[in-house]
């Protein structure tokens, strides 16, 4: 079976490509003529080709919390969004710390057949920061990279061990950077916001004090290290000063746009950790994706079930999805608004997380892995409640329209998803 | 005119103009107070739940006198022994509650924007009873009723609120109230008790007592909550009382002479205040008291009003 995509705007920054042509894929490669005589057709007039999008971080919530999302919901809501890859959280119930959860994740996934899904194992045994997980285990069994995630790697002499032994299989250490003793139960960021509200804030220095002491980490045992959803101007700074290939960050779409001023009349749907910050953050933090401070853009897509957000703020779950949304907010609020480049938003999205985390990458070159997005970047849509394909509805961009509609997901040389229907 | 808003969640949505109808329309209350019979007709038929979600004694105790005093029908709901300790979230709480014909609910409850939350998804009119650290407008708006009885104008009025000021919901919508009725406010507290982020409250800050005393004609002396040592934000009660404690000796080297004491309450004799000064002269926290059974039958009265008159939002 072969596909023949023509008429469209291949774009591909890691080989240079920006312009109107065709595409062929057969099984599972880009060929430069289709062999077979079965053969799909898709008119690609009007259409941009991407890389697939791959997120490193993901919270499919199975096993444990299936009101929240399965790894079926978390693979429809992915090509949806135009994700080919996906990474999944280990703060699962049980979490992701043997090899059991590795393959029933590993499995489903299979069977689910929409995206690829990659395992993050958990940096400790019961992500409880006491005892290192058993990584090179997990890694054998299929884990790409490890993580507490939602905890902190408290211990620093923990964290230190962690990052020497994953040199064993030179994968990256993803740190949760937060300290827990000073975000001590806050529910927003603290601020003229907080002050004003009541709250008691989650200061931005939770955050810089661990992403400094990790990088010194990471420098002293030359591990590896990706700091997750970095949300705050003196974390980047801090990243731009001690970087080095050893080191990777990420930031998320509601990092990037929404500020603590956002929360208005406490919707718990502008509720997560890190919180929102101020708009000196965000200004920071687009240059910084910009300029190749922070090299992934990452969703850290959590769901909550409506009755774990509905509720008074304190009370409501931390956390909202992403995967829908994430590639069209951006699009619309930095690339139409020149303060990004396409090319760099599609780098961050795509080459930049397969190239730190080893996965794979769709590319328009003969003998390339096939995983490939196809837009419409004039479609424009509102999110809505009712819309999304996600079990979960927490979306901080509720309201919003945006633009870009994918209309083709293909992953592995296969056309999973096409505008509204899913193809296994 | 009556009240824009079908609930009264906080000192911030109220206009001054309906800040003064408050005001004047619990003047009128205190006369019902001042009756041999004290008790009018007036929210007869209407059913008011008292929703306290934490413990509290005065403002619970204030708000079913005021609803006594009107001859509302009232229940009182309070968590400890409810529902909510066998896992039913706080809107299918209060569904049940309007489920059974209550047409207003008083909400205490430990997470801001509470009410707000309750008064979206309502159609009973809510009223705050203190909301986590961000407002406790009945407080707020019975202090100002006492200020204007003792003042008369809020014009160069110079109020220092003395205390824990980062962890007060009194003191942020006192402060709201004070700042839209025109009066100057400063506020006093070791660095540790105070907001990093003072300008969005639009007040003074100063962490010396001595200099926040003179010519002042109101101080406003917020609890201290025993806690705070624990929680490291003071070393102890003991070095809080010598900086911080409003004393007879302070006073008279320091404030003015015709200064006045106010105090929310419940006060912590010989932490923030010498014992006898909350009995002195000195003091109007009996009279804060007193305007907050007013208060509250004037907020009831104006919410209850514009139900009855087929306000609709």
């Amino acid at each position: 079976m072969g596909i023949k995509i023509k008429n469209v705007h291949l774009f591909d920054p890691l080989n240079g490509i920006d312009e109107i042509g065709n595409l062929f894929i057969e099984k599972n490669k880009v060929v430069k003529k289709v062999k077979s005589s079965s053969k799909q057709e898709i008119d690609g007039k009007g259409l941009h080709l991407f890389p697939g999008f791959v997120d490193v971080h993901s919270h499919f919530r199975e096993p444990g919390d299936e009101d929240a999302e399965t790894i079926e919901t978390g693979s429809r809501a992915a090509v949806k969004g135009g994700y080919t890859t996906v990474c999944v959280m280990p703060n699962t119930k049980p979490p992701i710390d043997n090899e059991g959860v590795v393959r029933f994740v590993k499995e489903k996934s299979e069977k689910t057949g929409l995206c690829r899904i990659f395992p993050v194992g958990a940096v400790t045994k019961g992500r409880e920061g006491k005892e290192l997980s058993e990584m090179t285990h997990l890694y054998e069994a299929g884990c790409v990279a490890f993580s507490d995630d939602g905890n902190c790697v408290v211990k620093a002499s923990l964290m230190r061990n962690a990052l020497e032994y994953s040199k064993l299989m030179n994968v990256p250490i993803i740190d949760h950077p937060e300290d827990f003793i000073l975000s001590n139960k806050g529910q927003m960021n603290e601020g003229a916001v907080s002050t004003e509200l009541g709250f008691k804030g989650i200061p931005d220095i939770s955050e810089s004090t661990i992403v400094a002491r990790d990088i010194l980490l990471s420098h002293f045992t030359k591990g590896r290290l990706h700091l997750a959803h970095i949300s705050t101007a003196d974390a980047v700074k801090l990243i731009k000063d001690w970087k080095n290939d050893r080191i990777t960050s990420e930031v998320t779409p509601h990092h990037l746009l929404l500020t603590d001023e956002d929360i208005g009349s406490f919707d718990s749907n502008k509720k997560m950790k890190p919180p929102l910050r101020t708009k000196h953050d965000i200004i920071v933090l687009q240059k910084a994706v910009k300029e190749g401070i922070i090299n992934i853009v990452a969703t850290d897509h959590a769901p909550h079930p409506d009755y774990k957000k509905e509720m008074e703020f304190a009370g409501a779950a931390f956390g909202v999805i992403g995967l829908e949304t994430a590639f069209s907010v951006l699009y619309t609020e930095l690339v139409k608004k020149d303060k990004l480049s396409l090319k760099r938003l599609i780098e961050v999205m795509s080459l930049e997380p397969s190239k730190a985390f080893k996965l794979p990458l769709g590319e328009i070159k003969e003998g390339a892995t096939a995983d490939f997005t196809l837009f419409d970047l004039k479609g424009s849509w509102t999110v809505n409640h009712d819309d999304f394909v996600s079990k979960s509805e927490n979306s901080a961009f509720l309201g919003r329209k945006v633009e870009g509609i994918v209309e083709y997901c293909i992953v592995n040389g296969k056309i999973v998803y096409k505008r509204g229907e899913f193809l296994k | 005119m009556g009240l824009d808003s079908k609930d009264l969640l906080g000192i911030k949505e109220l206009k001054k103009a309906e800040i003064e109808e408050i005001l004047t329309t619990a003047e009128y209350m205190e006369e019902i107070l001042k009756r041999p019979i004290k008790k009018a007709p007036t929210l007869r038929g209407i059913t008011v739940a008292n929703l306290f979600f934490e413990p509290s004694t005065r403002t619970l105790n204030s708000f079913i006198l005021a609803e006594k005093r009107l001859s509302a029908d009232s229940i009182n709901f309070a968590a400890a022994s409810s529902s909510v300790l066998k896992g039913e979230t706080l809107l299918d709480t209060a569904k049940n509650i309007q489920a059974m014909e209550v047409d207003m609910m008083v909400v205490r409850h430990s997470s801001p924007g509470t009410p707000h939350f309750l008064a979206d998804r309502l159609e009973a009119s809510i009223i705050n009873a203190g909301d986590g650290c961000h407002e406790h407008p009945t407080q707020a708006l019975l202090d100002i009723m006492t200020i204007k009885k003792n003042f008369s104008t809020f014009d160069n009025l110079k109020i220092a609120i003395i205390g824990d000021i980062k962890h007060s919901r009194v003191a942020r919508s006192l402060i709201c109230g004070l700042n839209k009725m025109g009066a100057k406010i400063t506020v006093c507290a070791p660095p540790t008790l105070l907001p990093l982020w003072l300008e969005p409250l639009g007040v003074e800050f100063e962490y010396n007592l001595e200099k926040t005393l003179p010519e002042k004609d109101i101080l406003y002396i917020l609890r201290i909550q025993k806690e705070r040592q624990e929680e490291s934000f003071l070393p102890s009660l003991r070095e809080y009382i010598k900086d911080y404690s409003i004393t007879y000796n302070k006073l008279k080297n320091f404030a003015s002479k015709d200064v006045v004491i106010m105090h929310p309450g419940p006060i912590n004799r010989g932490v923030e205040i010498e014992s006898g000064i909350a009995d002195s002269e000195y003091s109007l926290i009996l009279h804060q008291v007193s305007s907050g059974v007013a208060i509250r039958m004037s907020v009831l009265y104006l919410l209850s009003k514009r139900r009855r008159d087929g306000h609709k939002d």
